[in-house]
């Protein structure tokens, strides 16, 4: 039998124990950053100015698998269950990381602005954001600093707009395939 | 290996790599743009793909080679992408699984599990005992059929040519077992949130017993066919090499983090399903090369084998969808005799049900690694954002640091044993 020992793991991704963990002491914040729980998982939130910061005291504890890091796109559903003295953004990052060690995960949730969101990459720490980054700069429009090739991944080169945003209206624009002949 | 393919390795193999920009091939991709990048007379840039037989399906490679060696790669991407995140955001759960099953088209039923399962978790919902063993039966199958594929795919890429007829054989008696329960060979639409779509149909016991009596016997003759003949050896072993550390740093999961050494498997360390109640054992290997991934996959069959069999002695009786009248239409037979039992379904599968608003990620072990779902509602009965962390999008990084140094015969192997399946990297 797998040695899995019970409770080690405050995630649950199957089970439906939200219950149980709604009852575990939490403290008010983790790496510096406000601390809440989402169905039993823990998230983290950050401020952009202190992202870097926070990831790299997660990454120190022993996080040190980036499984997923994707965007949101706030501007129908502004997000209401965020902690106090965290102000809701237009766009919305969010990581997953996984202690292999001690089965832990976490989430972090940064809230960016309508205009010109940007946050620095975390190529650096997490090599495997990279893929991740590029994808979310692609369908958001979220800029990461210092990330060493922030381009288009998904979409063509030569798209215009970002079509994960809310705002992007839909079935209106052309295919748009590269080098198609004009009509005659 | 090679002098120059030792040196090359070691300027651009290694854990420091990860963290240089300049490990990885990074030029632009279209054509015109190409031709401006200034490249010194020893080199040389290979466009590999997008259609290309042993890339599976439209994987693009761009290569710098040295003579026969690979010293950077870069995979592009994007050829197969249908915005299908951008799609989910405009069906209702009940018509989400039909969408996220299209994304890995050779493990569809992993897609359903986990965009279910986090359906149900926002839900609050927790399905009956017999759905979750069914559940299992149904992915355990799915796994060994995703594994049967690629011992035909990657047999066929280094040669070995009979293997694809086999491993395609093999999958087809697990897919006409699927086409029996869910009525479709793929893209089955089957597991939905709250439970499966249909019982499992009469017989499908022995039908299940027929597919693993059989498959022990024949897998020991592919081991024959492969594990011991030394061409096979020759073209996997030491090939496409990556250690546990460059692993992690990546997130790469699935198979070639466990073919590092790294017993990571969540089926077993973050269980869900049932997968606490059955025995099964995590399987590794120790140089993180082509043929540790080889093995691994061959005895992750075996394994999965053992869990059916379990499954067939445990699978519990009762309901195979949640009695919630929110979530579940009401059976055939009470429209028939119910005006409210009717509007009640036509609600359903026009408006669905609305789940709560929240957020939340949960991850299954597909065949290819951790198969994440960010679910986000807004409390209306269609996802406000739906985002699938496909394994093979994020295990695709690895491809330039494997290839580093080979050569470009093994990169195609490197390719295979890393078992992309496009429809989900580029969803």
């Amino acid at each position: 039998m797998p040695s899995a020992a019970p409770g080690v793991s405050l995630d649950d991704p199957g089970g439906t124990d939200s219950d149980g963990a709604e009852s575990v002491a939490l403290p008010p914040e983790m790496f510096g950053a406000p601390l809440t729980f989402s169905r039993g998982q823990l998230v983290v939130h950050p401020d952009p100015a202190g992202y870097l910061a926070v990831m790299g005291a997660i990454y120190s504890d022993g996080y040190r698998m980036a499984v997923d890091l994707c965007g949101v796109d706030r501007l129908l559903a502004p997000a209401a269950d965020l902690p106090d003295g965290v102000a809701p953004g237009r766009f919305e990052v969010v990581v997953n990381v996984v202690s292999i060690d001690d089965r832990r995960r976490l989430r972090v949730r940064v809230q960016l602005p309508a205009e010109a969101p940007r946050l620095p990459s975390l190529f650096a720490l997490y090599p495997g954001t990279e893929a991740m980054e590029r994808e979310v700069y692609d369908f958001f429009g979220i800029v990461f600093g210092d990330h060493p090739d922030l381009s288009r991944i998904l979409m063509p080169d030569d798209w215009e707009g970002h079509p994960l945003r809310k705002d992007y209206s839909l079935g209106r624009i052309p295919v748009q395939f590269k080098g198609t002949p004009p009509p005659r | 290996m090679t002098d120059l393919a030792l040196e090359a390795s070691a300027t651009l193999g290694g854990l420091g790599a990860l963290r240089n920009p300049d490990a990885v091939l990074r030029i632009p991709h279209l054509p015109e743009e190409v031709e401006s990048v200034p490249t010194d007379d020893e080199t040389m840039i290979v466009n590999m793909g997008p259609q290309h037989p042993s890339t599976h399906g439209v994987l693009r490679v761009m290569l710098e080679l040295q003579g026969e060696t690979v010293l950077r790669a870069k995979p592009v991407i994007g050829y197969l992408h249908t915005g299908m995140e951008k799609t989910a955001e405009d069906l209702t759960y009940i018509q989400g699984a039909t969408n996220v099953t299209r994304m890995d088209y050779l493990a569809p039923l992993f897609n359903e599990l986990v965009f279910s399962m986090a359906t149900e978790k926002l839900l609050g919902v927790e399905v009956p005992p017999r759905a979750t063993w069914i559940r299992m039966l149904m992915c355990e199958l799915n796994r060994i059929s995703s594994h049967s594929l690629w011992m035909a795919t990657n047999g066929m890429d280094l040669g070995a040519l009979s293997m694809m007829i086999y491993g395609i054989r093999e999958r087809e008696s697990v897919l006409a077992f699927f086409e029996k329960v869910t009525g479709l060979r793929m893209n089955h639409n089957y597991i939905r949130p709250g439970g499966v779509a249909a019982d499992l149909p009469a017989g499908w016991r022995d039908d299940v017993l027929r597919i693993i009596d059989a498959y022990p016997a024949r897998l020991a003759d592919y081991d024959t066919l492969l594990t011991g003949q030394p061409i096979w050896h020759q073209r996997t072993e030491g090939v496409g090499f990556i250690t546990a550390e460059e692993c992690i740093a990546l997130g790469v999961t699935g198979p070639i983090l466990r073919s590092t050494g790294v017993p990571w498997d969540l089926r077993r360390d973050s269980p869900y399903l049932a997968y606490d109640q059955v025995t099964f054992d995590v399987i590794t290997g120790s140089y993180g090369d082509s043929f540790d991934r080889y093995a691994i996959r061959l005895n992750e069959i075996r394994e999965s084998l053992g869990i059916v069999r379990q499954i067939l002695e445990k699978m519990p009786t009762g309901d195979y969808r949640v009695q919630d009248k929110k979530v579940t239409p009401p059976p055939r037979g009470r429209i028939d005799e119910s005006m409210e039992a009717l509007i009640h379904h036509f609600k359903i599968f026009t408006e669905g049900f609305k789940v709560p608003e929240g957020e939340v990620y949960v991850a299954v072990e597909s065949p290819r690694g951790e198969l994440g779902c960010y679910l986000v509602s807004d409390g209306t009965s269609k996802p406000y954002r739906l985002h699938i962390r496909a394994p093979s999008f994020v295990n695709l990084q690895a491809l330039p640091h494997m290839m580093a140094g080979g050569l470009i015969a093994d990169g195609v192997a490197v390719i295979s044993t890393l078992d992309p399946v496009m429809g989900e990297v580029d969803r």
